[in-house]
């Protein structure tokens, strides 16, 4: 164990379908921008990079180097990571660990996507075997819907329920200035007449294609209360894989084995018991309505197969017993490279009470989690007052 | 500063690969291209048959030695009816929807794999129902998991 690290900045951009006013570099830098200015900070003051997003979203090899310039890494370690739809919270964990491990006081995290200047679609094929499941890959979209039929068959969740998500999900974003879609007055009704994509999946079942970035500052102990009066200090986090073929478990949504190994995990060691008691709030990384339903289970907020009860009961909405995704989260808002770092930004906003028309009065303890690639998820414990 | 007119750049790129398929591809999909034959390896720790087959097993972790022929009747463990357009990833043209798309569990494996499915209508679909592999003629068979055309239901709902 070393030393105490925590998020004491955080900064998103401005998000929508398409940012035709910057370029990837502009974008990035508003992100940094803000998330310097929120607590005076300076590029002086910056040890070391942590950047990722998808590479071949946007066809760029070696983006850290147009980069370098407009987030001030030039004669600075810079480390980049590219793990899918993770990577954004492996960011965080990345900078958590070379912060706690002694190597650098104040590491700036980024994360960030431009979904609308590339192939979004056909690049993520590529995360298909060439030999096994490329020939045979029905988009992201087809793919995952053959998951939600499985979590559909062991849980009994309907369509009005996952439409439910839909809608807590696009009605809380109104409440998030940098949230991409805002629909103060979209219904059950609405979800359910939204075209079919793949069944059980629905348009607005779906994530958002948004551009946009996110930056975080983690500092060490010490460093961090200088920056803040209340950081949100990283109390655990946690990785895991699962393995290469989606077949072998035919439950892969019902039963998520990295995010039940990563958040058993951080529960443990973070002292969590229950966690729909002892947590606060949760920004968890959700694709598609379906998603959050089978997490909630998997994240032990409630028993096998009563997903779908969680959300009939208004347990996971902003004034419920656990908020789940005040920001909007990936319903809303979901540049991919940038995602899952605004899920741990997000969170540590909620512990630093500074969420604005979102906080969740008196939070102290968030949970946050990444997940994406071939089920890769990191899953984070923050915590608010002392380290 | 704002830019009053953004300008956007195009840029068109056609890259071309070749991946070495690996022994086990290799073996498997000269059978299937040959024979029609499909087949997995069994896990010598945990005794699961998995498909594709692989020299570790994905489960447990332990080694796999014995080959064994499965399919070509298998189950449907999960299913959906893709309606969204998709640019096939091997022809570079967008794939005719609807289409039936699914896990299958070829009898003699314990895993699963994803394919196409004929029926292409969702509500006379369920899991559980027995499908079988329909395979190209032996002379547009290349050896690849596209050799078998897609699955097609041996019940009705």
């Amino acid at each position: 164990m070393g030393r105490a690290a925590a998020v004491v900045a955080v900064g998103p951009t401005d998000h929508a379908s398409r940012r035709l006013d910057v370029s990837i570099p502009e974008m990035v830098r508003e992100a940094v921008d803000r998330c310097l200015a929120s607590k005076d900070l300076s590029f002086g003051q910056i040890d070391a990079i942590v950047i990722g997003n998808m590479e071949l979203f946007e066809g760029i090899n070696l983006p850290e180097l147009w980069m370098a310039t407009a987030i001030g890494a030039a004669g600075k370690p810079m480390y980049k990571l590219n793990n899918g739809g993770t990577v954004g919270a492996s960011v965080a964990v990345a900078a958590d660990h070379l912060v706690s491990s002694g190597l650098y006081d104040t590491v700036l995290g980024i994360g960030y996507e431009k979904q609308s200047e590339g192939e979004t679609q056909s690049a993520i094929t590529t995360v298909g075997d060439p030999a096994w499941e490329r020939a045979v890959m029905a988009g992201a979209i087809g793919n995952f819907a053959v998951m939600a039929s499985t979590y559909v068959a062991a849980s009994g969740v309907t369509p009005e329920q996952a439409a439910q998500v839909a809608v807590k999900s696009r009605r809380n974003a109104c409440r998030n200035p940098h949230a991409h879609l805002c629909r103060p007055d979209i219904t059950v009704e609405q979800v359910l007449a939204s075209r079919v994509l793949a069944e059980p999946v629905r348009l607005l079942d779906m994530c958002p294609s948004s551009d946009g970035a996110c930056a975080i500052v983690v500092a060490a102990e010490g460093r961090a209360e200088q920056v803040t009066p209340r950081p949100a200090w990283f109390a655990a986090t946690a990785t895991a894989h699962d393995t290469q073929f989606m077949g072998d478990s035919p439950q892969r949504l019902a039963r998520m084995r990295s995010l039940i190994a990563a958040s058993d995990r951080v529960y443990a060691k973070a002292g969590i018991r229950d966690p729909r008691q002892d947590l606060d709030v949760a920004e968890i990384y959700e694709p598609a309505t379906y998603a959050e339903l089978a997490m909630y289970e998997n994240l032990r907020l409630c028993d096998w197969g009563e997903g779908g009860a969680l959300i009939d009961e208004g347990v996971t909405e902003i004034d419920g017993e656990i908020p789940v995704n005040p920001s909007g989260g990936v319903l809303a808002t979901n540049p991919v490279g940038a995602t899952a770092l605004i899920r741990v930004a997000e969170a540590a906003l909620q512990v630093m009470h500074e969420a604005g028309d979102h906080q969740i009065a008196d939070a102290d303890i968030a949970l946050a989690t990444g997940y994406g690639g071939n089920a890769w998820t990191e899953a984070l414990i923050l915590r608010g007052g002392r380290p | 500063m704002t830019a009053e007119n953004p300008l956007r750049l195009e840029y068109v790129a056609n890259f071309e690969y070749a991946y070495a398929a690996g022994r086990y591809a290799s073996r498997f999909m000269t059978a299937l291209r040959d024979e029609a034959k499909l087949h997995g390896t069994r896990c010598d720790e945990c005794d699961v048959v998995l498909v594709p087959p692989r020299p570790v097993c994905g489960l447990c972790g332990g080694a796999t030695s014995d080959w064994l022929e499965v399919g070509p009747t298998g189950t449907i463990t999960g299913y959906t009816v893709v309606e969204i357009p998709f640019i096939d990833p091997m022809t570079g043209r967008e794939r005719p929807v609807p289409y039936g798309f699914a896990f299958i569990r070829l009898d003699g494996a314990d895993t699963n794999i994803y394919h196409f499915l004929e029926e292409n209508r969702h509500d006379h679909l369920e899991i559980g129902m027995s499908v079988e592999a329909v395979f190209k003629p032996p002379d547009e068979r290349t050896g690849t998991m596209a050799d078998i055309v897609n699955f097609r239901t041996l019940q009705e709902k």
